[in-house]
């Protein structure tokens, strides 16, 4: 792609499955802020295939802590740089859903809160896959996962899909955005407005998991297009509280096509579980609304 | 004109005088969450920062395991740190706590000791930081105020030693140290910095030379990290004594061996206790001494690097040896009392008696001492030891 | 070698990990349709994608063959063929 400069801070040799969409991410984000940075990242799938003791995949300082810290670690270093007297080094933390969504999720709120100069990634593949594909409150309804596994009495996940992004903007911080790996420009611009402003920045990133969605490897960008086509995931921006960009699409995808093409949402094709269906397209509709996603 | 680094000396509470120094020591960065009773220090530290006396970076976190991880997070950054809590906050850090200690990040804490819930109960006992001993965590124990404030100035020096590298927490009773009014001596602020040097990790967080921390190992390697830090905290039962010498040079008091010993000399009991109980046990000893009974007192101020050569020696003259715990392991006894015990062993020494009292606050007095001495010396006499630990002053008539 | 202390280990050395033995297949890149336009690279999981003098590369030490750069492609310029058919 012209433009865009490529310095590569995630070595190769890292453990991620073939076709893994969070390494997609992390390359893209690396990218986007340069070399001076500290990454902080809770236990997760990325750190585990990053980080083996003398194998190390990453290229800039990263720190990992525990699952349910990293927002408080990465307070704790940007405070200590602004002790030092270092305004320019950048203060990152890239974390996954079960991090963001649940266990760290009092921390997040309280760098959120308390504004520091950093920017929080969440990459999203929607379970605890490092441990087995979990379901976290970012797993979408029907989907199956080890946790809800479908049944006789289960259709997989019961519950939406937790709001993070509403969550973030009740802190009331400068820059609130969503991205997909599948459209790469836009979020590394995003990764660098978040930087460019001062203070605490959110920005979640939809990571498609080949093995806990149920797709072929080579299928992840296709995937990630596809949610965002089908009013799934919504790219959108927001600054100061206000909604200022969104990604429209020309056209919606079918619901039931971003569905079919994952095995975690197979059962769904059968006839009684048209109401789940129809939960989901619901869930698009909602977005479709809120965000103004079709162009006219 | 004392030759001594004097700041001034007067009647102060020790949560006042244990903040004025750490503010003296200006931590880059101290994170804080409250909990009673060790909020008096924290609120101290935000006045100096507010008033513009230190340049701290001062977090109000979102909880103590945020706290401890901020803390976490600066000493990466190769810069000092600090916070104090108690009790459910102490236990809500200890995964942050094991996490410094096993990546070698060594940011202070004052823990002001106080029970654990439940029931809910904010008076003292040792419950909340002797759960944190399997932690690497170094823990030193005082007995007063003054102790306190000595023992925060040698804090620093001791754990950034780059032989040593933990975190440290300075254990002091709630209430009765943390609240409590005495003279004590404040130290210079320039003394106290130069003595505690500067922090200088051989590893830090930094985009000029970029590491990871936070590495996942397998079988072929995790024994080595944790005998790493196993050995690295028993190497710091020498920085503690040296830390000792020094500041006794320096600043003419003295607070800092591993233990204290009160009469062990000729001692045929030698009491074993930690934090402020020995003030009152050193009274009882004394007036046992004044009755002729041969008593003593061992105080270990050093639990963690547990200071196992001195207990040996020390107690190794004794017939009896009565431990004074604040703190149990359900079914398993006063956690001081079986780790001397288990020190003892195959040694010629002492029999053992172990007492839990103190708890949640439940006061001891000398005469309570003095009782806790008589039983035992009754149950020697008649050769009948009790099997395990004693709960001491046991109302029978609530159970 | 010694341990470092705390676990601290260096920057990119998961270089030692040659990944590409976990492929049974393996994408080939049609010179001739390449143009350089580098989104194989910015796709690919792997970091094992270089363009150089105007035309992508693929790194075989690495390439666990998932395949993203095929199906990504908008020339069709690469294609996937079983590992050893060279």
């Amino acid at each position: 792609m012209k433009g865009l400069a490529r310095e590569n801070y995630l070595a190769p040799g890292h453990n991620a499955c073939p076709g893994c969409g969070v390494s997609i991410a992390v390359r893209l984000i690396l990218r986007a802020i340069g070399n001076n940075v500290i990454v902080v990242s809770p236990t997760g799938c990325l750190e585990t295939f990053t980080s083996p003791y003398g194998m190390s995949a990453w290229e800039v300082p990263w720190v990992h802590s525990l699952f349910e810290n990293a927002p408080a670690v990465a307070s704790g270093i940007e405070a200590a740089l602004q002790y030092k007297g270092n305004p320019d080094t950048q203060v990152v933390v890239i974390g996954g859903d079960g991090a963001t969504f649940d266990i760290g999720l009092g921390s997040l709120s309280g760098m959120l809160e308390r504004n520091h100069n950093i920017l929080y990634i969440c990459y999203d593949n929607e379970a605890y896959m490092n441990t087995g594909i979990q379901r976290s409150s970012a797993t979408p309804m029907g989907a199956s996962t080890s946790t809800t596994p479908v049944g006789s009495k289960s259709y997989g996940e019961a519950l939406p899909k937790k709001n993070m992004l509403t969550f973030a903007l009740a802190h009331n911080i400068e820059y609130v955005a969503s991205a997909a790996i599948a459209y790469p420009r836009d979020l590394m611009n995003k990764v660098k407005r978040g930087l460019d402003l001062k203070g605490a920045a959110y920005l979640h990133v939809i990571t498609p998991c080949t093995l806990g969605w149920g797709f072929e490897p080579d299928e992840t960008i296709e995937l990630s297009r596809l949610g965002v086509q089908a009013g799934i995931f919504p790219l959108v921006e927001y600054e100061n509280g206000e909604l200022t960009r969104v990604r429209k699409i020309k056209e919606l995808k079918p619901v039931k096509e971003y569905l079919g093409s994952q095995k975690r949402f197979s059962h769904l094709e059968e006839a009684e579980y048209e109401n789940v269906k129809e939960s989901i397209k619901e869930i698009v509709r909602q977005n479709v609304k809120k965000y103004g996603l079709l162009e006219r | 004109m004392s030759k001594y680094p004097v700041k001034n000396r007067e009647i102060m509470q020790g949560s006042i005088a244990v903040a004025e120094t750490i503010g003296a020591l200006e931590p880059g960065v101290i994170g804080v969450y409250p909990i009673t009773p060790q909020t008096h220090i924290v609120e101290h530290l935000a006045r100096l920062v507010a008033n513009g006396a230190i340049n701290s970076r001062y977090i109000n976190a979102d909880s103590e395991f945020s706290a401890a991880s901020i803390l976490y997070g600066a000493a990466s950054a190769g810069v000092r740190s600090y916070s104090a809590s108690s009790s459910q906050g102490l236990l809500l850090m200890t995964e942050v706590i094991f996490n410094m200690a096993g990546t070698r990040l060594p940011g202070v804490f004052s823990a002001v000791n106080r029970s654990l819930s439940p029931p809910i109960n904010i008076q003292v006992d040792h419950q909340d930081t002797m759960t944190l001993r399997d932690s690497g965590l170094i823990q030193i124990y005082v007995e007063n105020i003054q102790e306190a404030v000595d023992t925060h100035v040698q804090i620093y020096r001791i754990a950034e030693d780059r032989e040593v590298l933990l975190p440290a927490m300075v254990c002091m009773d709630g209430w009765i140290i943390s609240h409590a009014y005495e003279p004590v001596t404040l130290w210079q602020e320039d003394a106290v910095k130069e003595f505690a040097g500067s922090y200088d990790p051989p590893f830090k967080v930094d985009p000029r030379k970029p590491l990871t921390y936070g590495a996942l190992t397998d079988d072929d390697k995790i024994t080595e990290f944790k005998y790493m830090v196993d050995s690295a905290l028993c190497r710091t039962e020498n920085k503690i004594v040296q830390a000792a010498e020094l500041f006794r040079e320096e600043f003419g008091n003295f607070h800092g061996d591993v233990v204290e010993k009160y009469y062990t000399d000729d001692a045929k009991i030698i009491i074993v206790a930690m934090g402020s109980v020995v003030g009152t046990i050193k009274e009882a000893v004394d007036r046992m001494r004044a009755g002729g009974k041969k008593v003593g007192l061992l105080k270990i101020r050093s639990f963690r690097p547990f200071p196992a050569a001195a207990v040996r020696e020390l107690l190794s003259g004794a017939e009896m040896a009565i431990v004074v715990d604040r703190s149990f392991s359900a079914s398993a006894g006063g956690i001081l009392g079986s780790e001397i015990k288990a020190n003892l062993y195959h040694q010629n020494g002492p029999v053992l008696f172990n007492y839990i009292a103190g708890i949640g606050g439940r006061e001891l007095y000398p005469h309570s001492i003095m009782e806790i001495v008589q039983e035992s010396e009754t149950a020697f006499s008649k050769d009948c030891v009790p099997d395990g630990a004693v709960f001491f002053n046991l109302n029978e008539e609530l159970l | 070698m010694k341990l470092n202390i705390g676990g601290i280990t260096e920057a990119g050395q998961s270089k030692k990990n040659l990944t590409g033995s976990w492929r049974y297949q393996i994408p080939v890149i049609d010179q001739d349709k390449c143009n350089g336009c580098g989104i194989c690279e910015l796709f690919c999981p792997d970091s094992c994608i270089d363009i150089n003098n105007g035309r992508a590369v693929i790194d075989d030490t690495y390439c666990k063959g998932c395949g993203i750069c095929v199906k990504e492609c908008s020339r069709d310029a690469i294609v996937m063929q079983p590992e050893g058919d060279g």
